[in-house]
């Protein structure tokens, strides 16, 4: 909390988008979460890269579940859609969303226990079904909201702020999204907004379900000395593999590519992402490849960031349902409802 | 780029614009916050022991300040730091007992000090406390200098001024009136320790067209005249007047024609109004009492019958303006002849030393000017000091009050044998504004009034007579909500890098996205990082952070001091902390090194 509301100022030579827009249009209400919480800064890196990418805020769409991270759609794009869901059950919520309407872009914000607990199923379940959708997951290893029991996703050996270590293994974002077959999967942390922000931009164009891990410390129940989610264990364990630089349709391509560099990907809507390869042998369009790059770094006590995997080619839940590029709350009750003589046909098929 | 040294006096100075511009640094935004505190009192004391005589500069300050405000970067219109200054003034309570006393025994030494206009009295009000004897000779017959003789006393009461110059005799000193200098030669024989010359630029310009020597009457010099009516000498003008030339003492003249009878005053300028010198609120103020200001208009002749002035004669200007609002070519289109019975040439002055004898001891240049050290004001001839106007030219009492100061200083070091070019240098002094969660000892939210309009006193009333004040003051209201425009620029982001854990809070919550994290790397690609783009503002750089060895950049310009940085750091790396910016006077300074 701070004492006033961050005030609107419209600066002298302020930059704009495209749409005549300020980086403050997608500013939302005060933020209540802590001072210092990591979130806060995923939140203005998400409201910069909309900001960025000259998204209209009454096209998105921001749906969460329940818990710190779930708090957020209220601090960032205050003129978006968006819904606080049920815990866990944030990803149905989307996935019905998503169904509904194909125009808006989605994004879903959840937490380490939102996600990798009660709502691990829902989670597992709109990656397999490829979603539209950025799937954002704060990550601090703790229940912020309920005083800072261990979530799943905390590290074995990890110390709580009473003195408590952590004795069961962690579920990893990243490896869980890459089994159950998501599209787009990426790491990241709130304190790198160089790789963050590209990050979401790239998410929000990949056409499926695209999740970021982004540890995101909790500075009021998790940011001591043994805690390994802490701004100090995250920035000394911070391993940057794949850089993707976003590129929108419109500009052009001219930097020459550098040996070690990989080629552009070419996204659904003519943007494409740069990948710039950190790690000498490491190539994110090979799901296996990265997956044993996860199970490495976890292995090497190492936070493995970047665009860890990507493909375009697989159909989302809309391509591979064949629903047509028309949105289906777009579509006259009278022509999505074909009537009771089209259902007894139906019926009379399956006879 | 290397990191930012916040020890540096001047570099949080510079962070207060209006501080910084104020030739003699008010602390401006610390005034304000005593003001909004109903201190008028303290306000006024603190006001006073940089500018001297807030009350006068509180209504006729040429305000280097108000351009500069940060307000002006941030918004349009920057915070009336003079009217809060006379809102100081206005609303004291007794603050005589509080003012520097005159000594119980004098130090001996005797300091003439020509002319009793502000840089005199600066440079007594300086010294006398300190003991030295300090006699002011004037030649007229009342003290004040061209505060007194060309500022109109519909824009500074008498008592305003009065008061404000009797606070320093008070201290003791002797004011000789009608006493004009004749000769310096005769001066130096006369045992005074230290001569100060604070005689002003008393020669307003002449404009040698032809006709000008036909006409017998009706041609004025403006600061003349201005003199003249000020010491009731003239009472009536024409009633059609042109007033040639458009700066502040344009301004004067015709307004002053007004309220003796003018019924139609023309200000006639050379060329557009972009170039005008008067200020913006001097003209408008002469625009709302219907003065007419025609542009493009050039002097040509004057135009007299049987020795009677009748008109004057102008060319009509056209001028071609580049992009950067430059002349690029002009010519004259056609001539006029305007009517008129008076003219007022308000073009200009300079300073002239009828009195100083060449063999005197000082040096003049080429343009007859007395040749003086930038930094000690005194002449090539030791001991003798000059300052305000007389020194380097027309300027503006805020800027002869900052004259004296440093002569003061320089006659004190020359009394005691002490080097001149030695000066104690700034100092800064930080205070944490923290007084508890969220709480700060100023009002750091943003307040996004506009700047509150000064209320003159109606048109029908004020020409009845030449001394009533135009401008009634702010009200209480109007106070309240002035006060709280000012942004406290003095108010500093103070930033501890080893508390700093990277976690981004800080540059969320800026409200004009002025801080970033970022590798170290050159200035021009930090500034592009925060859009710094005003190269006259500093970009701050710490040091290297703890975490991942980038550093914390600010950019100076826009900052609104609001300090939510600080509220949302959890590891206070930012506070928020006044910096008291100490200015050492005569009385402050050291005489040797080892003091």
């Amino acid at each position: 909390m701070t004492s006033f509301v961050k005030p609107k100022i419209r600066r002298k030579q302020e930059p704009v988008n495209t749409l005549g827009m300020v980086r403050a249009d997608y500013d939302g209400t005060a933020s209540t979460l802590c001072a210092g919480c990591g979130h806060d800064s995923v939140n203005a890196a998400l409201a910069r890269a909309f900001f960025e990418l000259s998204v209209e805020p009454h096209m998105a769409v921001k749906v969460s579940g329940i818990g710190c991270s779930s708090k957020s759609p209220t601090y960032f794009m205050s003129d978006a859609h968006g819904a606080n869901t049920v815990h866990g059950r944030m990803p149905a919520f989307a996935t019905g969303a998503v169904a509904a309407n194909s125009d808006l872009t989605y994004i879903g914000i959840s937490g380490d226990g939102d996600s990798l607990s009660i709502g691990l199923g829902q989670m597992a379940h709109a990656i397999r079904r490829n979603v539209n959708m950025l799937y954002m997951l704060y990550n601090n290893g703790v229940y912020g909201l309920t005083k800072g029991q261990f979530s799943a996703s905390a590290d074995i050996g990890s110390v709580a702020k009473k003195g408590g270590a952590n004795e069961l293994p962690p579920i990893d974002p990243a490896a869980l999204a890459l089994a159950t077959g998501a599209t787009f999967v990426a790491r990241s942390f709130s304190g790198d907004r160089e790789q963050l922000i590209p990050l979401i931009k790239a998410g929000l164009r990949h056409t499926g379900f695209a999740v970021i891990d982004v540890i995101s410390p909790c500075v009021t129940f998790n940011d001591h000395k043994g805690s390994t989610k802490s701004y100090a264990h995250t920035y000394k364990y911070f391993h940057p593999a794949v850089h993707a630089d976003f590129v929108p349709p419109s500009e052009e391509i001219i930097t020459a590519y550098e040996e070690g560099e990989l080629m552009p990907v070419e996204m659904h809507d003519g943007s494409r992402i740069r990948l710039r390869k950190l790690d000498s042998d490491y190539d994110p369009r090979d799901r296996a490849g990265a997956f044993a790059k996860v199970l490495e770094g976890q292995s090497k006590d190492e936070i493995l960031t970047g665009l860890l995997y990507i493909n375009e080619d697989l159909p989302d839940m809309h391509a591979r349902k064949n629903t047509g590029p028309r949105p289906l709350n777009q579509i006259p009750y009278s022509e999505l409802n074909p009537g009771a003589a089209k259902l007894k046909d139906l019926q009379r098929s399956f006879r | 780029m290397k990191p930012t040294d916040i020890k540096d006096p001047d570099y949080f100075h510079k962070v207060v614009d209006c501080q910084w511009a104020c030739p003699a640094h008010t602390p401006v935004p610390a005034y304000i916050r005593l003001i909004a505190q109903g201190r008028y009192g303290d306000a006024y004391l603190l006001n006073r022991e940089s500018n001297v005589f807030p009350g006068v500069l509180g209504r006729v300050c040429d305000r280097p300040c108000e351009p500069a405000c940060r307000r002006t970067r941030v918004e349009e219109e920057p915070v009336a730091i003079c009217r809060l200054k006379r809102v100081a003034a206005d609303h004291r309570d007794d603050i005589t007992d509080r003012l520097p006393k005159k000594p119980e025994q004098s130090n001996g030494k005797r300091i003439a000090l020509i002319g009793a206009g502000p840089a005199s009295f600066t440079v007594a009000n300086d010294l006398a406390p300190m003991g030295y004897e300090c006699t002011i000779f004037e030649k007229l017959d009342k003290p004040g200098g061209l505060m007194r003789s060309n500022i109109p006393a519909f824009r500074l009461p008498e008592d305003v001024l009065m008061e404000e110059l009797g606070y320093i005799l008070q201290m003791g000193v002797d004011l000789k009136l009608g006493a004009a200098i004749e000769s310096m030669k005769q001066l130096q024989t006369e045992g005074y320790d230290a001569i100060f010359v604070g005689t002003g630029a008393p020669r307003g310009k002449d404009l040698d067209l032809p006709g000008r020597r036909d006409a017998k009457e009706g041609i004025h010099i403006g600061i003349d005249w201005l003199e003249s009516v000020a010491f009731d000498h003239i009472d009536a003008i024409g009633e059609n007047v042109l007033i040639i030339g458009v700066g502040n003492t344009a301004m004067d003249c015709c307004r002053t024609s007004l309220r003796l009878g003018a019924k139609s005053v023309k200000v006639m300028a050379r060329k557009p109004r972009a170039f005008f010198k008067a200020s913006e609120w001097e003209l408008e103020d002469a625009e709302e009492e219907s003065v007419d200001i025609t542009v493009n208009h050039s002097p040509k002749s004057f135009v007299t019958e049987n020795g009677k002035l009748i008109g004057m004669m102008f060319d009509v200007m056209e001028y071609d303006v580049d992009d950067t609002g430059r002349i690029t070519d002009q010519r004259v289109a056609r001539d006029v002849m305007i009517p008129c019975d008076d003219v007022i040439l308000a073009i200009g002055q300079e300073n002239a030393f009828p009195w100083i004898e060449k063999d005197s001891g000082i040096e003049f240049d080429k343009w007859d000017v007395p040749v003086i050290n930038e930094k000690t004001f005194e002449s090539t001839r030791r001991g003798i000091f000059f300052g305000g106007d007389s020194a380097f030219g027309p300027k503006n009492i805020i800027w002869a009050v900052e004259h004296g100061h440093q002569a003061a200083i320089s006659i004190h070091k020359y009394c005691h044998g002490a080097d001149l070019s030695v000066r104690s240098p700034d100092e800064i002094e930080f205070e944490s504004a923290k007084m508890g969660m969220f709480e700060w000892r100023y009002s750091n939210a943003y307040d996004a009034s506009d700047r509150r309009k000064m209320e003159h006193i109606a048109l029908v009333d004020r020409f009845k007579k030449l001394d009533i004040e135009v401008e009634l003051g702010f009200s209480a209201e109007q106070i309240a909500t002035e006060v709280e425009r000012c942004l406290n620029c003095d108010v500093h982001t103070v930033f501890d890098a080893p508390l700093c854990t990277e976690c981004d809070a800080c540059i969320d919550i800026c409200p004009v996205e002025c801080l970033s994290i970022t590798p170290q790397a050159s200035e021009a690609d930090l500034r592009n990082i925060v859009h710094a783009a005003n190269a006259d503002q500093a970009l701050f750089t710490s040091a290297p952070l703890s975490f991942s060895g980038r550093v914390m950049i600010k950019d100076e310009n826009i900052c609104l001091h609001c300090g939510l940085c600080a509220e949302r750091c959890p590891t206070s790396a930012w506070d928020m902390q006044e910096g008291v910016i100490k200015i050492h006077h005569a009385s402050e300074q050291k005489l040797s090194a080892a003091e």
